[in-house]
């Protein structure tokens, strides 16, 4: 367990832990509306984790991780409408299509040799490809989207996750946790270190002896999976499925902008980068409407220039700034 | 029977044609400033916006507003090369694929905010004529953007062949270091390509407007269509870029005739998943 903050150090691991404290105990004080900015939060650094992964370590450019999301997502939900198959069975069904899809999605990526932005663009073509397909699967309810029924008699059933906002929101942040300490777990086992070898160098990972195919097909795999559970997540929080809602390109940028901003390949990144991101679309929502600026696009423009901004000035990310600037560094990065 | 086929065929043909045009300027732009265009859809449709502004207020004909229209975009493609990505050049992909996100993301807003969500169409007054050739039926404006597109085509493969500028261009793509031990300005010449890239968006985005009612949220769409085209005539290849655009238009429109006009494009995704796989240098490209 010490090898696995070997990235924090003492003071570090204060703020962390004070911080999980305080998320821990908030749906005691907070509100409806907190909690659920803060599940949001936790989604997105969760899936951006996942993302993390599979970018950061293993330096393979995916731009359709929507495409695992809204799989993870229609498999459980269909599960639990047509056959009252709870979420906690479902996962697993989730997580073994969605990594189906990615197994020969890396397959066929880096069988054939398909890299770079090539690589980005089969990933975007398979998404694109299956949201047209599921706009037209007349048993998935089409483009007219798919919805969990909201039943009174099931609400607290949180073995079927039906409940509240504080259901979520302890879901989300588990999830999150969780991710957190699996991506910390594999970065410093030999997998994380052959990843990184061959993200700096693959020619030269190939001459030390590494099985450069193997080691990708297990990030993508691993990655695909992690991102499945957060889809069965979104199914039952949100409760509806639209393809052109989960499954879109736009989808799937959304949920890499936290781990960029944040900083690729490291363990907080992807966290400090959802509670940078997140917020900020809140604050946004709130001041426009407070000017009485009623334009529905200022917030997105924002976005765009807070998004250009951060990668002209800090392309490393927020948090490797962040931690030299509080001093919560350690040995290895 | 089959002349409705060949119709629809002649139609994807010469729909084809623009779409070329439009990949084109991202094919140019990759091939020698090796910034991957993400916002290269947003900016054709700020060009059809452009063209319906000026045929609303002026009644500008769009082939005639391709000229102003794209010698605008040349020089607010040379001003952002010049100001904005140039530091990008040679950074990681992913980082400059966020920077051409972001500006993808503030135009699609920003013309949401200045039009709102719903299509502006261009009423021609001769957008519904069509030509009777035999059996077959094939659209006026369509053949007059087509020829159009292929006018700007040739021009540029003029200049890219035959003037000192173009080969300097074509050296810079080559031999970078080379270009720079000759005492080329690259960066110059970088912004001189992204703003010829943007001006023949900037026409196939005036000629599109015969074709398709711009919306706000076509951009993305016209993005990935782009990088699709490009891919499958093959990188870098100037040729490519209109023998991709001709193959997607006529399998969107016969897919679009045959099944739905919604699973058109999910067959230009499955010929750009089989050219990755079978033939990842694309038909015209050359192995690298």
């Amino acid at each position: 367990m010490s090898e696995l903050w070997r990235g924090v150090n003492a003071r570090g691991r204060i703020v962390l832990a004070v911080v999980l404290a305080v998320l821990l105990g908030l749906p005691l004080v907070a509100d409806r509306y907190v909690l659920s900015v803060l599940t949001l939060i936790f989604y997105f650094a969760y899936v951006g984790q996942a993302w993390n992964l599979m970018m950061g370590y293993a330096g393979q450019l995916s731009l359709g991780h929507a495409l695992y999301v809204g799989l993870g997502g229609y498999v459980a939900a269909l599960l639990w409408l047509n056959f009252g198959i709870g979420p906690w069975l479902g996962v697993f069904a989730a997580v073994a299509v969605a990594s189906g899809f990615g197994a020969a999605i890396g397959w066929l990526g880096f069988r054939f040799g398909i890299a770079g932005v090539y690589f980005a663009l089969l990933t975007i073509a398979f998404a694109e490809f299956t949201r047209i397909g599921f706009d037209h699967l007349g048993f998935a309810g089409g483009a007219a989207g798919l919805f969990l029924p909201f039943e009174e008699k099931r609400m607290g059933e949180w073995w079927n996750l039906r409940g509240g906002q504080t259901l979520f929101y302890y879901l989300a942040l588990a999830l999150a946790a969780g991710a957190v300490l699996l991506v910390a777990l594999i970065a410093r086992s030999r997998l994380g270190y052959r990843w990184l070898a061959v993200r700096e160098d693959e020619t030269a990972a190939r001459a030390l002896g590494i099985d450069a195919f193997a080691v990708k097909m297990a990030a993508v795999v691993i990655s695909s999976a992690m991102t499945a559970v957060g889809g069965v997540f979104y199914a039952f929080y949100y409760n509806n499925l639209f393809p052109s809602q989960v499954f879109e390109m736009s989808r799937s940028i959304e949920l890499i902008l936290a781990p960029i901003v944040g900083g690729l390949g490291t363990v907080f990144g992807p966290v400090i980068g959802a509670f940078v991101l997140t917020p900020l679309g809140e604050v946004l929502i709130a001041v426009t409407a407070r000017l009485g600026v009623n334009a529905p696009g200022v917030k997105a423009v924002f976005y765009g220039v807070v998004l250009i901004v951060i990668i002209y000035a800090m392309p490393t990310g927020v948090w490797p700034r962040l931690a030299g600037l509080f001093g919560l560094k350690g040995r290895a990065p | 029977m089959w002349s409705i086929y060949l119709s629809v065929a002649i139609q994807g043909v010469l729909t084809g044609l623009v779409y070329g045009l439009m990949a084109l300027g991202l094919s140019v732009i990759f091939g020698v400033v090796r910034v991957v265009n993400f916002a290269h859809g947003e900016f054709a449709v700020v060009a059809m916006y452009a063209a319906y502004v000026l045929f609303t207020a002026l009644k500008l004909d769009p082939l005639f507003a391709l000229a102003p229209i794209a010698a605008l975009f040349f020089l607010v493609g040379y001003a952002l090369q010049a100001a904005l990505i140039n530091p990008f050049v040679g950074r990681p992909e992913h980082e400059q694929f966020i920077l051409l996100v972001g500006v993808g993301i503030i135009i699609v807003n920003v013309l949401l905010m200045g039009f709102g969500p719903d299509a502006r169409p261009v009423n021609l007054s001769y957008g519904f004529d069509s030509y009777e050739i035999g059996p077959l039926l094939i659209d006026k404006p369509r053949v007059f953007a087509a020829a159009a597109a292929i006018l700007v085509a040739a021009g540029l493969f003029w200049f890219f062949r035959r003037t000192r500028t173009g080969t300097a261009i074509r050296a810079c793509a080559d031999n970078l270091v080379g270009a720079g031990v000759v005492g080329l300005n690259v960066k110059r010449l970088y912004a001189l390509t992204f703003g010829l890239g943007l001006a023949c968006v900037g026409a196939a985005g005036a000629l599109l407007v015969t074709i398709a009612d711009p919306t706000p949220t076509l951009g993305p769409a016209y993005t990935l269509l782009a990088f699709i085209i490009v891919i499958i005539g093959g990188m870098g290849s100037m040729a490519g870029a209109l023998v991709g655009g001709v193959l997607i238009g006529v399998s969107e429109a016969l897919a679009g005739f045959l099944f739905a006009p919604s699973m058109k494009s999910m067959f230009s995704f499955a010929l750009l998943i089989a050219v990755l796989v079978l033939r990842p240098q694309g038909l015209m490209g050359r192995r690298a």
